[in-house]
């Protein structure tokens, strides 16, 4: 275990290291500078700030001056936000982005699974259609929309709720449940065609035979091995999610990280870029990681450490 | 994938606002008292009408970027520090210019290159320092100081305060002693003198700018870098005082009155809540739940819509002007009838009353309405509308053009945003080109912000959508941009006879306000009418709303966007 953990922990450098250089070479390709302010600017005065911030160094001498700070956990300063570092910017945002992402993912999950479960338990009942009603519609309809309908029946009209922003744990609710939305449909699909098929497998005509009950086939058996691929798509879920939604943090005014990533790339905020990319990505390999371990605590026919099998 | 989920969000994000713009139209309209609000209003004289708790909330649209009143770009910034912080003169209510941390309006010389300042002896830093000349000095220092690598300082002085240009010219190498003669001196603690590289009419506008506040030099060297990184570590000496604020990233901060503030008197408002909002549909949302006193600028129509009518939608324009630009480089586009053809076809009234339907006007000028005045006089009034629309003259000119050219058919590529208001209105400007000028192709090119700044800068386009906002109350802050060769132009155009006006107007004419005026409006119709060397389009009007009980809210031309000094709550 600790071998295959070290040999993990190497690829993930690696991966990380790919993902950086391809990031700084390819942000380097969108034309334009990080300075707003370069309509009014002269060209001399231009050239006194890309001097400043070593933009006029040639290419490959940017790029080996941002891995050597990279090493030293350095990420640079924000353009957007006047000289911020990176790291502080990230370490305010990221939290907002992952409080939301968690609490919709495990909404997602519990409800996902429930709904998936009890529509394969009743397949063809109206239990199954309406669940697979509600899977549809998390699927096909955006979030925003309805993030804007929560928002204006429940908050505007109803005022159960607050409106929008982020300041204790009611603010949370709103945009949690619009978050949700997709994680709970992704998870009743998968349970829903899985337990259909586990529930159709010899061994649980096997327990049956031997006169379990119903609900031990369901739980002992039957749901523990429909899990496997809904844990699967399920990571790297978590992960869009709890890097924040665009659209749902500007919709209720939420200071994380989604809507940041995607204005800095519109702004050529190179560190900013760089830095949420890295981050992304750091989160990428470490939830694989825990997914691969996932499944041999859930399915004992896996086995990670190799070989070694009972 | 992005991108198509992009513009699925945005089509249906539209659908929705119609929807409940559908569902909010009844309840919304009780006030029946329609025309239009300006947002000025009687003053409040009986205190018995105030409420209880000055209290305000308020949503903005972005983060403060910086609090470094030298570093400031944006109006975020801009703004806020006109609330906390004060520089010799501020505009008032009207845009008028009014001492603030002077005692009086400057005294000149006899060919008005030196101002003399007396400064108020009764101003304070919030940590019991007096505010003084040196403040000042250090502060422009500072500010031109190529170390600090400020954008806007080098941008304001230069040909503007003595020796900026030299001082700019040296970079890095720039001494201590070459800082020194910039040309800004504190002849004793409240006495300033301003040496500036030539008369500048409108020099009292000018440096109510942020950019010429004072800074306390004793307490921004002690904090060093950390300087202007929280609320904790700035000194306030205007009407308000940060009391919460957690750096650039952050997306709530609070006002407080600053009791310390020479006039604080005459200030009402005891706290301001700050939140950041950016979806103008959910800040709407809020408001009508009673959430926020004051949004951001909602610039769609569905959401202005909804409060048709409604006392508490505030409209006014803004001197933000919208054109498109025509590329000499371009051999067709050299062809002044092609550019006249181009900017006579298309239908701004109906882009303004139909596509934008914000209340935005069609502009037929460069220099726009409302902004810049003589004698109380605007600076529109007296000029002729500049090819205002007229397609069957259009397509005459198109045809001469065309066969001059010895083509029948021309392609161009139009650089525009990648907003939604301008996908609209650029899908809108095609077809009326494409309609009105047969023969015409055009292929639109939407693209962020920074890439139409830099392709307009290498002059990678044919036609261009820009615009511009104002850096101070004169017209010269347009009128100079189409200089031959200058850093603005970037579209190779150049005509001696408009450089000759608008350099009168910055030299031999700085005295004579009548023919300096003369001067700038016919240089802005050689531009536009003779040379139509742009296509003027629209001027921006904004939207906002604000709660019926607020009263004295002051919005402003150049600078900061509002005032909150003068805002009292009633009852």
């Amino acid at each position: 275990m600790a071998k295959y953990l070290l040999q993990r922990f190497l690829y993930m450098i690696l991966t990380l290291f790919i993902v950086a250089s391809i990031t700084f070479f390819l942000m380097k390709l969108i034309p334009g500078s990080p300075f707003n302010t370069f309509q009014k600017l002269s060209v001399a005065q231009q050239n006194i700030l890309l001097e400043k911030y070593g933009l006029k160094d040639p290419l490959p001498v940017q790029y080996f001056n941002y891995m050597k700070n990279l090493v030293k956990g350095d990420l640079g300063v924000s353009f957007q936000f006047n000289n911020t570092p990176v790291t502080e910017l990230l370490g305010n945002r990221i939290g907002p982005s992952a409080i939301l992402g968690l609490q919709a993912m495990v909404l997602g999950a519990i409800a996902g699974i429930f709904l998936g479960t009890i529509s394969a338990l009743k397949q063809n009942t109206w239990i199954d259609y309406g669940s697979t009603f509600i899977a549809v519609i998390g699927k096909s309809i955006p979030s925003f929309i309805f993030a804007g309908l929560l928002q204006y029946y429940i908050a505007v009209k109803l005022g159960w709720l607050p409106v929008m922003l982020w300041k204790g744990p009611e603010y949370t609710i709103l945009p949690t449940i619009a978050l949700a939305m997709f994680p709970i449909s992704i998870a009743a699909r998968f349970m829903r065609t899985e337990m259909i098929d586990v529930l159709g497998s010899d061994y649980i005509t096997l327990a049956k035979a031997k006169g379990a009950s119903f609900w031990q086939i369901s739980f002992k058996h039957a749901i523990r091995n429909a899990l496997i691929p809904v844990v699967t798509v399920m990571g790297p879920l978590a992960i869009s999610l709890m890097t924040g939604s665009l659209v749902i943090e500007k919709i209720f005014g939420i200071p994380g990280l989604g809507e940041q990533f995607v204005k800095s790339i519109g702004t050529n905020d190179y560190p900013v870029i760089m830095g949420t990319n890295l981050l992304f990505a750091t989160l990428f390999v470490v939830i694989i990681l825990v997914v691969d371990i996932l499944y041999g605590i859930i399915d004992p026919r896996i086995r990670i450490s190799g070989g070694k099998a009972k | 994938m992005k991108k198509s989920k992009l513009s699925l969000l945005l089509v249906l994000s539209l659908v929705l606002s119609m929807f409940l713009a559908a569902c909010s139209g009844g309840d919304k309209n009780e006030g029946k008292d329609t025309g239009k609000n300006e947002g000025k209003d009687k003053p409040v004289t009986e205190e018995s009408k105030l409420a209880d708790k000055q209290e305000l909330n308020v949503f903005e649209s972005a983060e403060i970027p910086t609090m470094d009143s030298v570093l400031g770009t944006d109006v975020m910034s801009f703004t806020t520090l006109n609330a906390v912080n004060e520089g010799m003169y501020r505009l008032d209510q009207d845009q008028k210019v009014v001492p603030a941390g002077a005692e009086a309006m400057p005294e000149y010389n006899a060919d008005k290159t030196e101002l003399t300042v007396k400064l108020r002896k009764d101003a304070k830093w919030s940590n019991g320092d007096p505010v003084t000349a040196h403040d000042y000095v250090y502060a422009w220092q500072r500010a031109i100081d190529p170390k600090t690598a400020s954008e806007y300082g080098p941008y304001f002085m230069e040909g503007k305060v003595k020796n900026a240009d030299a001082i700019i010219a040296k970079k890095d190498k720039a001494t201590a002693e070459d800082i020194k003669s910039l040309g800004i001196v504190a002849e004793d603690d409240y006495t300033l003198k301003i040496t500036l590289e030539r008369p500048i009419p409108y020099i009292e506008s000018f440096i109510t700018f942020q950019l010429f506040y004072p800074q306390n030099q004793k307490y921004v060297e002690a904090q060093g870098k950390d300087y202007a990184k929280d609320a904790a570590h700035i000194l306030y000496n205007g009407p308000f005082k940060m009391t919460k604020w957690d750096g650039p990233t952050a997306t709530e901060w609070v006002l407080e009155k600053n009791e310390s503030y020479h006039s604080a008197k005459d200030v009402t408002l005891t706290k301001i809540n700050f939140n950041v909002s950016k979806d103008p549909q959910a800040s709407a949302n809020a408001f009508t739940a009673g959430e926020v006193d004051i949004t951001p600028k909602l610039g769609q129509a569905a959401i202005i819509s909804q409060f048709e009518g409604s006392k508490e939608l505030i409209q006014y324009q803004e001197p933000s002007l919208f054109w498109i630009k025509m590329n000499e480089k371009n051999k067709a586009l050299k062809n002044i009838n092609i550019r006249k053809a181009i900017a006579l076809s298309i239908d701004k009234q109906a882009l303004v009353d139909d596509v934008l339907a914000n209340g935005s006007i069609a502009a037929d000028f460069l220099v726009p309405k409302g902004f810049a005045f003589l004698d109380g006089k605007d600076f529109r009034e007296g000029t002729k509308p500049y090819l205002a629309m007229n397609k069957e003259e259009a397509k005459k000119l198109w045809e001469k053009g065309l066969s001059e050219l010895g083509v029948k058919e021309l392609a161009l590529n139009y650089v525009g945003g990648d907003t939604e208001t301008s996908k609209v209105s650029d899908s809108f400007i095609k077809n009326q080109l494409e309609t009105n000028l047969p023969g015409l192709k055009l292929t639109i090119q939407p693209v962020p912000f920074k890439i139409r700044i830099d392709r307009e800068q290498k002059m990678d386009y044919d036609l261009l959508f820009t615009g511009w906002g104002p850096d101070y109350a004169d017209p010269m802050t347009f009128m100079d941009l189409m200089l031959t060769g200058g850093d603005h132009n970037k579209m190779d155009y150049s005509s001696a006879e408009y450089d000759k006006l608008v350099r009168a107007a910055q030299t031999d004419l700085a005295a004579k306000d009548e023919e300096r005026w003369k001067a700038l409006q016919d240089a802005e119709k050689i531009l536009i009418e003779d040379d139509a060397a742009i296509a003027p389009v629209y001027q921006r009007t904004v939207n906002l709303l604000i709660n019926e009980k607020v009263q004295g809210f002051a919005h402003h031309a150049f600078g900061p966007d509002y005032s909150y000094q003068w805002i009292k709550i009633l009852k």
